[in-house]
C-alpha cells in the first residue's frame, strides 16, 4: 500500500518540480515588471546547452549546472538593459519585442549549431520501494524545486532587496520617490527570472534531448501556470503548481502524456472563466 | 451602404486612392497573361495568408485583442478541410468542406473566446492562452503518427502530415493554377472591402470604442463582451479561411504550420505593416511574404531570423507599424503639398494619436 502512496507522491513530484522549475522565472518577471517574456524557452535552452557543453569539457554536472544558470541570469541582465527596459510603460509590445528575441536566437542557433548536439545521459541512480523502482534523479528535480520556492521567499520576504522588490511591485513610482532605484531592482529582478529559466534548463538538460527549439517544450506549462497563479506571483505560483500538478498526474496516469497536456490546458480555459485573476485573487481575499 | 467603405476607421479614401484601387485590380487579372504558372501558383499562395493578416488586423488593431492563436484556427480549418474533403469524397463537396471547416474554426473561436472574455482575460493573458491553446493543438497532431489515428479514411499522420485531400473542384474542374488565383483575388476584395464596411459601421464603431476605454463603451449601454466576441470569432474565421485554402492549396497540411515559429508569423506581418489600418496590413503582408519566400529558398532559418528582426526593429523604431509610418508621411506630404495645414492632414495625425494610448 504505502508503495503505491509513494509512487502516486513520485508522480506528482515530477510533474510539480517541471511546473515550479519551468514557471518560477517567468512568473518573478511578470510579478515584478508586468512583463511576459517570449524568450523564456530560449534562457530555458541556454542553460540546456551551456550545462551541456560544460560536462562535455569535463566540468561536474553540478558545478556545470550553476555555471549554466548564472550566465542565463548575465545575459538575461544585459537583454533587459538593450531591450526589455524599454517597454515596461508598454507591456504588449514588451511581448512583441521578446517574441522577435525568440526568434531571433532559436532559429540563429539552428543555423550556427545545427539540430542535435551530443547530450549527456539522465545521472544514474535508483532505488525501489515494494516493486517499483524510481529514478533518484526525479527526485532530486523536485528538491530543487521545493528550494526555488524556499529561495524566492526567502529572497524576497527575508532580504533587504525583497522588501524593497515587493515595494517596487506595489507602487513603482512612491518607491522610486522612497529612493528605492527601481531601474536596477527591474534590471536584478530580470536577471533572477532568466537565471530561473537558465536553472531549469540545466536540471533538465540530462534527461531530454537538445534541440534549439526545445524551448517550446516548457512555454506552455510555464504560461498556465502564471496564469492561473495570478496577478500576485509571490503567492500565488506554487498553489497553482500544486492544482495543475494534480489534474496532470491523474490525466497522465490513466491517458498518457498529450491528453494531460490537453486536459491542463482545458482546465485553465475553465477556471480562468469564474477566476480571471487567477489563484491569488482568492487567497489574498482570505487573508483580508 | 457603399458610403461605408470610406469612414474614420480606414485610411484612403478620395479620388486618388480609389483609382490606385482600381488600377490594382485591373492589373491583377492580366498578370497571368504574361507571366509563367509556376510564378502566378506562387503569387497565389502568397494571396493564401492575407486573409489571416486580415483578420489578426480587425482583432488587434480595430479590437485591441491581441491574439496569438491565428494559426491555431488556420490548423483547425486546414486539418478541417482536410479531414472533411476526404470523408465526403472530392468534387464539388471541396466546396462544401471549405465552407464546413471555416464555420468549424468559427464555432473553436466562439468557444474559447466565450471563457476568455466571458473571463475577463485582456492585454498579455489574452495573447498568452491563445499561444497555449495553438502549441498543445500542435504537439497534439504531433503524436498521431499512429495508425489509429484517424477519422473515417483521413489519416493524420504526426509530423509526416495529412495529405491525399482533393483541391478546391467544382465539378470535373480543379480550381488550380490561374484558376485559383482569380477565385484568390476576388475572395480578397471581397473580405477586404467587407471589412472596411465593418468597421466604419456602428458595429465597427462599438468595436474600436471598446479597443479604445471598455469601461466607457460599456457606460455607453452596450454590452462590450458580445461585441468581442464577435470580432474574435470574425478575426479567427478568416485565419481559418486562410488554412482551408492552404491545405487545398497544396494538398498537404503538416503541424508545424500550427506550432512555433509559425504561430509567429502573422504577428510579423501586421506589426510591420500597421496593425491600424486594413489597407497597411494587406500591403505590408503581401511584401513581407514576397521578401520572406525569396530568401526562404536559400535559408528558411535566414529568413526566420530576418523575421524576428523585423518584429524587434518595429516595436523598437515604429511600433505603428513600417508600412503605415511610410505611407501616412507620403499622404502627409502630398496633401501638405496641395493645401499647407490642410484640416485632413489634422484629423489623421489626431486619429493616430488617440489609438497611442
Amino acid at each position: 500500500m504505502s508503495a503505491e502512496l509513494f509512487s502516486l507522491f513520485y508522480q506528482f513530484a515530477d510533474v510539480f518540480a517541471f511546473l515550479i522549475l519551468s514557471a518560477a522565472g517567468l512568473a518573478i518577471v511578470f510579478g515584478m515588471m508586468g512583463v511576459i517574456n517570449m524568450a523564456h524557452g530560449e534562457f530555458i535552452m541556454c542553460g540546456a546547452y551551456v550545462t551541456v557543453g560544460l560536462v562535455n569539457l569535463g566540468v561536474p554536472l553540478a558545478v556545470a549546472q550553476i555555471l549554466a544558470a548564472l550566465t542565463a541570469g548575465f545575459i538575461g541582465i544585459l537583454v533587459e538593459f538593450l531591450v526589455v527596459r524599454r517597454f515596461y510603460k508598454r507591456p504588449l509590445d514588451s511581448l512583441l519585442a521578446t517574441w522577435g528575441l525568440s526568434l531571433i536566437v532559436t532559429q540563429s542557433m539552428l543555423l550556427i549549431v545545427g539540430s542535435a548536439v551530443r547530450g549527456i545521459g539522465t545521472p544514474e541512480g535508483s532505488f525501489a520501494i515494494g516493486g517499483y523502482t524510481f529514478s533518484t534523479y526525479r527526485l532530486v528535480l523536485f528538491g530543487c524545486a521545493v528550494a526555488v520556492l524556499a529561495g524566492l521567499y526567502t529572497i524576497f520576504m527575508k532580504t533587504r532587496f525583497g522588501v524593497i522588490a515587493r515595494a517596487t511591485m506595489q507602487n513603482a513610482a512612491m518607491a522610486k520617490a522612497l529612493g528605492a532605484r527601481t531601474g536596477r531592482i527591474y534590471a536584478i529582478s530580470f536577471g533572477i527570472g532568466t537565471g530561473l529559466a537558465g536553472l531549469c534548463g540545466a536540471l533538465y538538460a540530462p534527461t531530454m534531448t537538445l534541440i534549439p527549439t526545445m524551448g517550446a517544450t516548457f512555454v506552455v506549462e510555464s504560461f498556465v501556470t502564471v496564469v492561473i497563479g495570478g496577478a500576485n506571483v509571490l503567492l500565488g505560483t506554487a498553489p497553482a503548481a500544486v492544482f495543475l500538478a494534480m489534474i496532470r498526474m491523474a490525466l497522465n496516469a490513466s491517458y498518457g502524456q498529450i491528453i494531460g497536456q490537453i486536459g491542463m490546458l482545458v482546465a485553465v480555459i475553465l477556471i480562468i472563466r469564474v477566476l480571471p485573476e487567477g489563484l491569488s485573487s482568492v487567497l489574498v481575499r482570505r487573508g483580508r | 451602404m457603399f458610403k461605408l467603405l470610406e469612414g474614420p476607421q480606414t485610411l484612403g479614401r478620395g479620388k486618388i486612392f480609389w483609382s490606385c484601387f482600381l488600377t490594382v485590380l485591373a492589373g491583377a487579372p492580366a498578370y497571368p497573361l504574361f507571366a509563367d504558372s509556376y510564378d502566378v501558383g506562387n503569387f497565389a499562395y502568397f494571396l493564401i495568408w492575407i486573409f489571416m493578416a486580415l483578420g489578426l488586423c480587425l482583432m488587434w488593431g480595430y479590437g485591441g485583442m491581441l491574439s496569438f492563436g491565428q494559426t491555431l484556427f488556420f490548423g483547425i480549418a486546414g486539418y478541417g478541410y482536410g479531414v472533411l474533403a476526404i470523408n465526403m469524397g472530392g468534387g464539388t463537396a471541396t466546396i462544401a468542406a471549405l465552407a464546413l471547416s471555416v464555420v468549424l474554426a468559427m464555432i473553436a473561436a466562439g468557444i474559447l473566446g466565450y471563457f476568455m472574455i466571458w473571463g475577463g482575460i485582456n492585454g498579455i493573458f489574452f495573447g498568452i492562452v491563445t499561444l497555449s491553446a495553438t502549441l498543445v493543438l500542435a504537439f497534439f497532431l504531433g503524436q498521431t503518427a499512429g495508425p489509429e489515428w484517424h477519422i473515417g479514411p483521413a489519416r493524420l499522420n504526426g509530423f509526416n502530415g495529412m495529405k491525399g485531400m482533393d483541391p478546391l473542384t467544382v465539378g470535373d474542374f480543379y480550381i488550380e493554377g490561374s484558376a485559383l488565383y482569380y477565385v484568390m483575388i476576388a475572395l480578397i476584395v471581397i473580405v477586404y472591402l467587407a471589412l472596411r464596411m465593418l468597421v466604419n459601421s456602428g458595429i465597427g464603431n462599438v468595436i474600436v470604442a471598446t479597443r479604445e476605454n471598455p469601461q466607457r463603451a460599456e457606460m455607453l449601454g452596450y454590452d462590450v463582451r458580445k461585441y468581442q466576441l464577435l470580432t474574435f470569432v470574425i478575426g479567427s474565421g478568416l485565419a481559418g479561411l486562410s488554412g482551408a485554402l492552404y491545405t487545398s492549396w497544396g494538398q498537404f497540411i503538416t503541424p508545424s504550420s500550427i506550432g512555433l515559429p509559425a504561430a509567429a508569423m502573422p504577428i510579423v506581418w501586421v506589426a510591420f505593416s500597421g496593425r491600424s489600418d486594413l489597407t497597411a496590413t494587406l500591403v505590408g503582408s503581401f511584401l513581407l511574404l514576397f521578401g520572406f519566400q525569396t530568401i526562404t529558398v536559400y535559408s528558411q532559418q535566414a529568413a526566420l531570423v530576418l523575421m524576428g528582426a523585423l518584429l524587434l526593429a518595429t516595436v523598437m523604431l515604429a511600433p505603428q507599424g513600417f508600412v503605415l509610418g511610410i505611407g501616412k508621411f507620403a499622404a502627409d506630404w502630398w496633401s501638405g503639398r496641395r493645401r499647407r495645414g490642410a484640416g485632413a492632414v489634422m484629423m489623421e495625425a489626431g486619429r493616430l494619436r488617440s489609438e497611442e494610448s
